[in-house]
C-alpha cells in the first residue's frame, strides 16, 4: 500500500508540472503581443518597451515559464515588475491581472467559495437521487418504475444545462416567481441567512445536478443489475441472509465502487468552475471569472483558472485513486 | 517493436485466399454476423427508427437550409423593420420588443416563430441556419475525436512496451485537463493567432474551424482508453496470431484485423460524442466564444434571447427546444444502437 501511495503521488507531481508547462505555452505562445495586450490604447514604442521589461517578456519563454513556476513553488513568491517598481507577489503567485492588477490569486480565492457552495449542494442532490432512482430500477428491472426511471435519466441526459437552466428560471422566478431574481452579489450564508442563502443555491443546484443525477442513475442501475447476478449474491441468499442484507451490504457496495472513482473526478472538474450554471444564475465564482477574463484577455487570470482547476482534476484523481485502493483490494495487488 | 511497417508485407500483399475463404465459411455456419443482427434489431425498434427519422431530417434542415429559408423569404441576417402590409414590426418605444404574437413574439402568418426584439432578424430562418452550425461543429470535432482516439489507441494496446506507457500518460493527462475551461479559453486565442500567423480572417468559418479542431483535441482521449483496452485482447486472438505467422505487418494487422473489430464501439460512441458536441457548441457561443455575429447558432440565440425572457420568453424557447430535440434524438439512437450491438443480449 505503501508503495502505491508513493508511487500514486510521483505520478501526480509529473502530471502537474506536464498540465503547467503545456498550459502556460499554449497561453503565452499564442498571443501576439501580450505587451500590446496590456498597454491598450496610448500604445508607443517606448511604453511597449517599458511593459516588456516589466513582465520579461523579452525573455525566452522558458525563462519566463521558470518565473511563473517560482511563483507557485517557492514559499516566498516572487516579485513581480522590473527595477524601481518591485513589488512582492506572495505566495502562491499566479501573477496579476493585465485588466485591474489585481494579484490573480485574490480573484481566485474570491470566487472560489460560491463555486464550492454550488458544486457541494449539486453533488448531493445528484448524488442522493441518481444512486436512489438506479438502485430502486435496478432492483424492479423490467417493472414499470424501471422504465420510467430509465426514461427520466435519458431525458436527463438529454437536457443541454442551458435549456434546462432557463427553463428553471423562467418557471420559477419568472412565472411563479416563488424566488426572486439572483443578485449579482454572490448570497453567503452567514450574511443573508438560511431562507436566502437557499433561493439563492436553489435552482443552480438542480440544474448543476440534472445530468450528472441522470448519468448516475444509470450507472448505479447499470453497476447494480451486474453485481446481483454475481455468484456471491446467490451465496450470500443461499446462506439466507435477509434481502435487506444482500442488497445493501453485498450488492450496492460493491457496485458503488465504481461510482466512487467517476465522482471524485466529477466534483473536481465542477470546483474548477460550473461555467453555464454560474453564468446563467449570475453566480460570480470561478466559472463567472473563467469566461470574463477570456472575454477580456486576460492572459494571467485565464492561466490560473485554468491551472488552479486542473490541480483539483488531478487531486480528485489522486484521492480517488487511494480510496479506491482501499474499498477493492484488488487494485493493491496489481 | 518500431513503428511502420518493416519488412513485413504489404497489406496488397495481403492475407492468403484460403484465410477469407475460411473466414466466409465460418460465417455462414455462425449464421448471421453482429452487424446483421443489430440492424434486424434496430428495424424493430420503435424508438430507434423515430429518431432517426427525426435525425435525417434535421440533416436535411441544414443541408437544404437555403432553400428552407426561401419557403419564408426572409433571409437570417436581413433586418426587418415593418410587416409587408408597412405595418411597423418592433415598438420602437419600448426598446424594440415586436409587436403582437403570441406572448409578445412577433408570430405571425410572415413570421412563422416570431422575430428577435430589436434587429427584427426572423427567428425561423436564424433557427434553420443554426442547424447547419451545430451539426458541421459536432461533426467535424466527433471525426476528429474518434479519428485520433481510434489511431492512438490501437497503437498503444498493439506495441505495448514504451510506446503505450507513453500514449497511456497522454491520456491520463488530457483527461486530466478541465477540458471545457480549456477549450473556452483556447479557442479565441486560436481564432486570433490564425488571423495574425495566416492572414486568415478571424469570421465565422474559421470559428468554426477552431471549435472543430478544438473539440476534437480535448475529446479523444477516453475513446482512445476503450480502444487500448480492446486492442489488448484482440491482438492475442487466434486470427490476429495467424496473420501474423504468415507474415502480416504491424499496419495490416492493426487496420484490417483490429480496427473491423472495433466499428461497433466506434459506432456507439460516435452517435453519443455528436450530441455532446452540439451541446457543447451551443455552450461556448452561449458563452461568447464561439460562433460570433451574424452567424447564427443555437446557443448564441439562447444569450441573446436571456435578456429578454421576461418580455417575450418564446424567444428563448424556440432555440432551447431545437437544441433538445437534436440532443434527445441523437442520444436515443445512440442507446438503441449499443443495445443493439450488445453481444450479451444473445442473438436472437
Amino acid at each position: 500500500m505503501g508503495r502505491y501511495l508513493i508511487r500514486r503521488l510521483l505520478q501526480t507531481v509529473v502530471i502537474l508540472l506536464v498540465i503547467s508547462a503545456i498550459t502556460f505555452f499554449l497561453f503565452w505562445a499564442t498571443p501576439a503581443n501580450p505587451a500590446l495586450l496590456i498597454c491598450g490604447k496610448d500604445c508607443n514604442t517606448e511604453t511597449v518597451a517599458q511593459v516588456n521589461a516589466t513582465y520579461g517578456f523579452d525573455d525566452p519563454l522558458i525563462v519566463q515559464y521558470g518565473t511563473y513556476m517560482q511563483g507557485l513553488l517557492s514559499p516566498g513568491g516572487r516579485t513581480i515588475g522590473s527595477e524601481g517598481s518591485e513589488r512582492e507577489c506572495p505566495w502562491p503567485c499566479f501573477g496579476e491581472s493585465y485588466q485591474n492588477g489585481i494579484p490573480v490569486w485574490d480573484s481566485i480565492s474570491d470566487a472560489f467559495p460560491a463555486t464550492l457552495w454550488l458544486a457541494t449542494g449539486a453533488a448531493v442532490l445528484w448524488l442522493f437521487f441518481g444512486v436512489m432512482l438506479g438502485l430502486i430500477a435496478a432492483l424492479r428491472k423490467g417493472k414499470l418504475i424501471d422504465k420510467l426511471s430509465v426514461g427520466i435519466a435519458l431525458f436527463g441526459v438529454s437536457f443541454p444545462t442551458i435549456v434546462f437552466g432557463y427553463l428553471l428560471l423562467f418557471l420559477f422566478i419568472v412565472k411563479l416567481q416563488w424566488i426572486p431574481f439572483p443578485d449579482t452579489a454572490n448570497a453567503a450564508l452567514f450574511t443573508v441567512g438560511p431562507v436566502k442563502w437557499l433561493q439563492f443555491y436553489i435552482l443552480p443546484w438542480i440544474t448543476l445536478a440534472l445530468v450528472f443525477a441522470a448519468l448516475y442513475t444509470r450507472l448505479t442501475r447499470a453497476n447494480m443489475i451486474d453485481t446481483m447476478n454475481e455468484d456471491y449474491i446467490r451465496t450470500a441468499r443461499a446462506k439466507g441472509l435477509s434481502e435487506r442484507t444482500v442488497v445493501f451490504k453485498h450488492g450496492l457496495r460493491s457496485a458503488l465502487t465504481p461510482i466512487v472513482t467517476i465522482f471524485g473526478l466529477d466534483l473536481g472538474g465542477l470546483l474548477g468552475g460550473a461555467v453555464i450554471t454560474e453564468q446563467i444564475f449570475s453566480i460570480t465564482g470561478l466559472g463567472k471569472l473563467a469566461i470574463d477574463s477570456v472575454l477580456g484577455n486576460d492572459l494571467p487570470a485565464i492561466m490560473g483558472v485554468v491551472l488552479f482547476a486542473a490541480i483539483f482534476v488531478v487531486v480528485a484523481n489522486i484521492v480517488v485513486d487511494v480510496l479506491y485502493a482501499f474499498i477493492d483490494p484488488r487494485v493493491r495487488l496489481s | 517493436m518500431t513503428l511502420g511497417v518493416t519488412e513485413a508485407q504489404s497489406p496488397e500483399g495481403g492475407l492468403p485466399a484460403d484465410h477469407l475463404a475460411e473466414t466466409a465459411e465460418a460465417k455462414q455456419i455462425e449464421g448471421r454476423s453482429l452487424g446483421q443482427i443489430a440492424w434486424a434489431r434496430l428495424k424493430k425498434d420503435k424508438i430507434a427508427i423515430a429518431s432517426a427519422i427525426i435525425i435525417l431530417l434535421i440533416i436535411a434542415v441544414a443541408v437544404f437550409a437555403p432553400l428552407i429559408v426561401k419557403l419564408n423569404g426572409f433571409p437570417p441576417d436581413q433586418f426587418n423593420k415593418t410587416n409587408a402590409d408597412g405595418s411597423p414590426l418592433l415598438n420602437t418605444r419600448d426598446g424594440g420588443i415586436p409587436i403582437g404574437g403570441l406572448w409578445g413574439s412577433g408570430t405571425s402568418s410572415e413570421h412563422w416563430l416570431g422575430v428577435e426584439p430589436q434587429n427584427g432578424r426572423d427567428v425561423f430562418s436564424r433557427l434553420v441556419y443554426g442547424t447547419r452550425v451545430s451539426l458541421l461543429v459536432a461533426l467535424g470535432g466527433t471525426i476528429i475525436a474518434i479519428v485520433i482516439g481510434t489511431v492512438v489507441g490501437m497503437v498503444s494496446g498493439y506495441f505495448r512496451g514504451w510506446v503505450d506507457t507513453l500514449l497511456s500518460r497522454l491520456m491520463d493527462i488530457m483527461l486530466s485537463f478541465p477540458s471545457l475551461l480549456f477549450v473556452m479559453a483556447l479557442t479565441p486565442v486560436i481564432a486570433d493567432r490564425g488571423q495574425d500567423l495566416f492572414g486568415i480572417p478571424d469570421d465565422n468559418k474559421l470559428r468554426m474551424g477552431v471549435l472543430m479542431f478544438v473539440l476534437g483535441f480535448f475529446g479523444w482521449a477516453y475513446l482512445a482508453r476503450i480502444v487500448r483496452g480492446q486492442t489488448l485482447s484482440l491482438r492475442e486472438r487466434e486470427f490476429v496470431e495467424a496473420a501474423r505467422s504468415l507474415g502480416a505487418g504491424p499496419g495490416y494487422v492493426i487496420f484490417r484485423q483490429i480496427l473491423p473489430n472495433l466499428l461497433p464501439t466506434l459506432l456507439v460512441y460516435t452517435t453519443l460524442l455528436i450530441p455532446s458536441y452540439i451541446t457543447a457548441e451551443a455552450a461556448l457561443s452561449f458563452l461568447g466564444v464561439g460562433i460570433k455575429e451574424p452567424t447564427s447558432s443555437w446557443g448564441r440565440m439562447i444569450a441573446d434571447a436571456s435578456d429578454w425572457i421576461e418580455s417575450n420568453p418564446l424567444y428563448l424557447f424556440f432555440p432551447g427546444l431545437a437544441l433538445f430535440i437534436t440532443v434527445l434524438a441523437f442520444n436515443l439512437l445512440g442507446d438503441s444502437v449499443r443495445d443493439a450491438l450488445d453481444p450479451r443480449a444473445g442473438r436472437g
